[in-house]
């Protein structure tokens, strides 16, 4: 080690007057440090950016408006004519409505879990930290959300709500605030027993400063590999409330409203009518194993 | 042996923002007491009290090392913890340096913690996982109004006061250093606010030997360096004996013993404090003892036994001691030796009261179940 030591009496032998000054490495740079070489992660965060990006350029890459319907052209198989993914059961173009259709569900599927970990996570943070009757106040708050099932719950919200995207956003964000607020809660309350907030305190630091600069830092990447799980199982969920028709209502595309209409040609055309469930599919199986990847490369020691 | 010497040679020539001169101790504690209530019951009522701190007053002088010793659970990390102000206190008064501390006439909280700051015992949590080391170190001076380039100058001067150095360790992270080099930065952590005492809470009784040595050694230096008092707080009384001034022995959260180290460690007077210099191990094949010199466990603070409170397991108790609690007597000067003991007292009732604690000082085993020989 050429740890010098001043005041022990001992010679860290030659060393040169001056080493070469080492910079500062950032956390987030650790973390692509150890993403840069995890190839299944970024194969599939490459496909999260794909399906996003087409879902963004919809009107573009759509070969055919999808909300135009033909008698004549009504589930074609995949492949036939102009239609490169076939057609649905009101001869629209499928691939154009895929397209489109990322577009709510993938916007169900994000939008919800933003907002979700932004006030979970905070009440979380703030329980954690607190402790005492605040953290009684907002757990147990928490827990009657987390008594029902929640797709129950979802249905039960969006049920009294009324379908339409604003009132879906509003559920899946409800459904989703308690599971984040319980991770943020947890992770808040072990750094919160560590020695560097006691030592952050006793330097005459304020509630905010340590907070964001010794609290947040530490309990913000269990909160984002939570969050990024849940991106899925919201997409799932939303596409559950289609199918149930508490989602968005037609014509508007969405990927689980086409599987809950489309099941009824599923012995008419099987393949386009799973095509939907791909979909679904391949992007939370995206996130899903993006998440994981995150996971190991958040996972910094300590 | 070293040379026996005076706290008071060590008052150092004057400090820059020393108020009340050099006969006004750094720190004046008048009964502190920290009581944790235990709630149970469906109604989550208080049912009992863990008196972890119970009623201590003790002054450190300017300059000195204040050891602080006793078994593990006798309040010794509480009343730091209650000194730092990291957990609220149920009575006591702290007058730092002649000013009363976070009352109407004194000095506020925050200057208080400008001045006296702890080390923590866990290098490891002690120090922010996602911070490289010298913006921890200057995150206190930061928060105290200096600008981020002053902050990481001071952080950068400390890292090679502690013998770290800055260009090589700046820009690293805690899981990246020893444990030996992270104690290091935590005491840098401790001295970026230019502090006038500092609180070591087990501070070096994590470490390794050899490291527990240098950072002993950059301990001595420091103090030199910034005029500083220590309050070191351990549990290894080889330790204590090496570093402190004085020492206070503390037994159920209360002040069993205070005075000069090497009358503490030549002539201790309570018999708690003589069962714990005995209980030290011994260099010396024959004087290894194969008795323990203390049985059992301490009493249960949540109901401690009247009277004196080491009375359950002092070979000497007697009825006095059960009926009324031996006072630890007010000093005239901080050289004092006092003992909250009966024996050392006087016209207390006790038997042994009128023996000089010479007399006391072979030591008695009590009844005692065997323990395993070191070399069997």
């Amino acid at each position: 080690m050429t740890d010098m030591t001043v005041g022990s009496g001992f010679d860290a032998g030659p060393v040169p007057e001056r080493a070469p000054e080492q910079r500062v490495r950032g956390y987030w740079q650790t973390v692509w440090q150890k993403l840069r070489y995890d190839y299944v992660t970024l194969f599939f965060m490459a496909l999260i950016a794909l399906i996003i990006l087409s879902a963004v350029f919809a009107p573009l890459l759509a070969p055919i408006d999808p909300y135009k319907s033909s008698m004549v052209y009504r589930l074609k198989p995949i492949g036939y004519k102009q239609f490169i993914l076939g057609t649905d059961e009101q001869g629209r173009d499928m691939l154009s409505r895929l397209l489109y259709g990322g577009r709510v569900s993938l916007t169900m599927g994000i939008v919800p879990v933003v907002l979700a970990t932004s006030i979970g996570g905070l009440l979380g943070v703030l329980a954690g930290y607190l402790g005492g009757r605040p953290n009684t106040i907002i757990m147990r708050t928490m827990d009657v959300f987390f008594a029902f099932p929640s797709v129950l719950l979802a249905v039960a919200i969006s049920g009294s709500l009324g379908n339409g995207i604003p009132n879906q956003l509003l559920t899946l964000t409800v459904v989703m605030i308690p599971p984040l607020c319980r991770v943020a809660e947890t992770a808040t309350s072990q750094i919160r027993g560590m020695d560097f907030v006691d030592a952050a305190r006793a330097s005459g630091a304020s509630m905010p400063s340590i907070l964001f600069r010794h609290v947040l830092i530490n309990a913000i990447s269990p909160v984002l590999v939570y969050a990024s799980t849940l991106v899925s199982a919201c997409i799932l969920l939303a596409s559950g409330l289609s199918f149930l028709g508490l989602g968005v209502p037609p014509p508007t595309p969405d990927w689980g409203l086409m599987l809950s209409t489309l099941r009824q040609a599923i012995y008419v055309q099987p393949l386009v009518c799973a095509l939907p469930g791909v979909a679904i599919l391949i992007t939370s199986v995206a996130f899903n194993l993006v998440s994981d990847g995150l996971r190991q490369a958040m996972d910094v020691k300590g | 042996m070293r040379k026996a010497k005076s706290p008071l040679q060590t008052v150092p020539p004057g400090h820059p923002n020393d108020r009340g001169g050099k006969a006004q101790p750094m720190l004046i504690v008048e009964d502190l007491r920290k009581y944790f209530p235990i709630h149970a019951g469906p109604l989550n009522r208080k049912v009992a009290e863990v008196k972890a701190v119970d009623g201590i007053s003790f002054s450190v002088v300017k300059g000195e090392t204040l050891g602080v010793v006793g078994e593990s659970g006798c309040g010794k990390s509480t009343m730091a913890r209650l000194l730092m102000h990291l957990m609220p206190k149920d009575t006591g008064h702290l007058i730092f340096d002649g000013d009363a501390v976070a009352e109407p006439t004194g000095i506020s909280l925050r200057e208080l913690r400008r001045n006296l700051q702890m080390v923590f015992q866990d290098s490891y949590s002690s120090l922010n996982p996602r911070l490289p080391i010298e913006e921890s170190i200057a995150y206190g001076p930061c928060v105290h109004g200096a600008k981020r380039a002053e902050a990481k100058a001071i952080a950068r001067d400390l890292l090679e006061k502690v013998g770290l150095r800055p260009e090589l360790f700046g820009a690293r992270y805690p899981h990246e250093l020893s444990g030996g080099q992270k104690q290091r930065v935590n005491i840098a952590r401790a001295l970026a606010l230019n502090p006038r005492m500092l609180i070591l809470d087990e501070a070096v009784s994590a470490l390794d030997k050899s490291v527990e040595a240098q950072v002993l050694q950059l301990l001595g230096y420091l103090k030199r360096h910034f005029n500083l008092t220590y309050m070191f707080i351990s549990h290894d009384l080889h330790v204590v004996q090496y570093i402190s001034d004085r020492v206070l022995v503390m037994y159920l959260g209360q002040i069993v013993e205070i005075g000069p180290v090497d009358e503490i460690y030549n002539s201790p007077r309570h018999p708690y404090t003589r069962a714990l210099l005995n209980s030290r191990l011994s260099m010396d094949p024959d004087e290894r003892v194969e008795t323990a010199p203390l049985v059992g466990d301490p009493p249960n603070p949540i109901d401690p036994p009247s009277g004196c409170r080491f009375r359950t397991r002092c070979p000497f108790a007697e009825e006095v001691c059960a009926a009324n609690a031996p006072p630890l007597g007010r000093s005239s000067s901080p050289l004092d030796h006092l003992a909250a003991c009966h024996m050392a007292h006087e016209g207390s009732g006790h038997s042994r009261a009128n023996q000089s604690p010479a007399i006391l000082r072979p030591s008695i085993p009590p009844v005692a179940a065997p323990v395993q020989r070191i070399h069997a």
